[in-house]
């Protein structure tokens, strides 16, 4: 549900970082707020428990430059993993253009993904919005733990446990080291603004 | 997935820079003009429509927008639990600051930043008359 001002030419559009919780959401937008720190101009909001979970959401605009003549502001949000936290999850889901499913790939985390990923799919439909529609990207992250002897479900895993249906673009990734967390970044970025222009036209 | 799915990810309302600019007017003769110190028109998912301030504010607006947007969800959410269709009042005080947040009509808010000099009662009246006159560009 992004917001076009015609006035002041600008776009904003809301991107959402899903998935179980532990899971790398956060440290995702860390890194990228540490990377970009000089082209975000606010701080980054973060509403965490005692125990350092995320309890409501994280949040992070970020500016990425002019398309089509409009001024493009991305809100980055995260939402609370945890289970029991469901209702303020589908509250952050209110609006959103565009989708990173950030999938935990310790083997032990295997019916977790399912389950956050079905929960999305639920999440989504009570906006009216399919998660076949919606523009996702999914982030297989925690690679760097197998250099630590951490056994990890094989990428073939989880792209049938996760994407054999969706049929999305995926990265392995890790959210510590940052690899491949600007990649999928870019990529959902460019998804949702290319489902947004053709909308625009 | 049949047509119980929108494809369109677009707002569903649209505005135009005639109507902004009525939305503006009215933002800043009813409340900047009032002593408010700002003022900002959203929508649920936290997008800022219009904005006025009195020149001497230097909020993130952003992240203001973000956090009234799910604060006011988790209220109503809130109140739904506890039996009430949705609770009237979103006021909160500080010692130099105060935010009052007001519903305009289901998809937005007016969020209105204020400081002493300003009684709430006052405030109350003026952001009244604003939401109806905003309202009132909507059904143009």
């Amino acid at each position: 549900m992004a917001f076009v001002n015609m006035k002041s030419k600008e776009v904003q559009a809301k991107v959402v970082y899903y998935g179980p919780g532990r899971g790398g959401k956060t440290t995702n937008l860390e890194y990228i707020y540490s990377k970009f720190r000089e082209r975000i101009k606010s701080d980054m909001v973060s509403i965490k428990t005692h125990g350092d979970r995320t309890l409501f959401f994280d949040f992070l605009p970020f500016d990425i430059g002019k398309i089509m003549g409009y001024d493009v502001k991305i809100q980055l949000y995260t939402v609370p993993g945890q289970v029991k936290y469901d209702a303020t999850r589908r509250l952050v889901l209110k609006g959103v253009d565009g989708m990173v499913f950030v999938a935990d790939s310790q083997v032990e985390q295997r019916k977790k993904n399912v389950l956050s990923l079905k929960n999305l799919q639920e999440n989504l439909a009570m906006y009216k919005k399919s998660i076949f529609k919606v523009p996702l990207v999914l982030q297989y992250n925690k690679r760097d733990l197998e250099k630590e002897g951490v056994s990890l479900l094989p990428l073939e895993t989880l792209e049938k446990d996760l994407n054999s249906q969706l049929k999305v673009p995926s990265f392995p990734g890790s959210a510590v080291t940052g690899e491949n967390v600007v990649p999928t970044m870019k990529k959902i970025i460019s998804l949702t603004m290319t489902s947004l222009q053709n909308v625009l036209k | 997935m049949g047509s119980n799915y929108d494809d369109v990810s677009f707002t569903d309302y649209t505005l135009g820079q005639e109507e902004l600019e009525k939305i503006e007017h009215v933002l800043e003769e009813n409340l900047i003009k009032s002593g408010v110190h700002s003022v900002l028109l959203i929508d649920m998912a936290g997008n800022i429509i219009a904005q006025r301030d009195n020149g001497s504010c230097d909020h993130d607006l952003y992240s203001l927008a973000a956090l009234a947007s799910a604060n006011f969800a988790a209220v109503d959410t809130m109140a739904k639990i506890v039996g009430e269709e949705e609770f009237s009042l979103l006021f909160h005080k500080g010692e130099n600051q105060n935010i009052h947040f007001s519903k305009v009509n289901v998809e937005f808010l007016l969020i209105t930043i204020f400081g002493k000099k300003v009684s709430l009662g006052l405030l109350r009246l003026k952001v009244a008359e604003a939401v109806e006159k905003i309202g009132n560009v909507w059904n143009q």
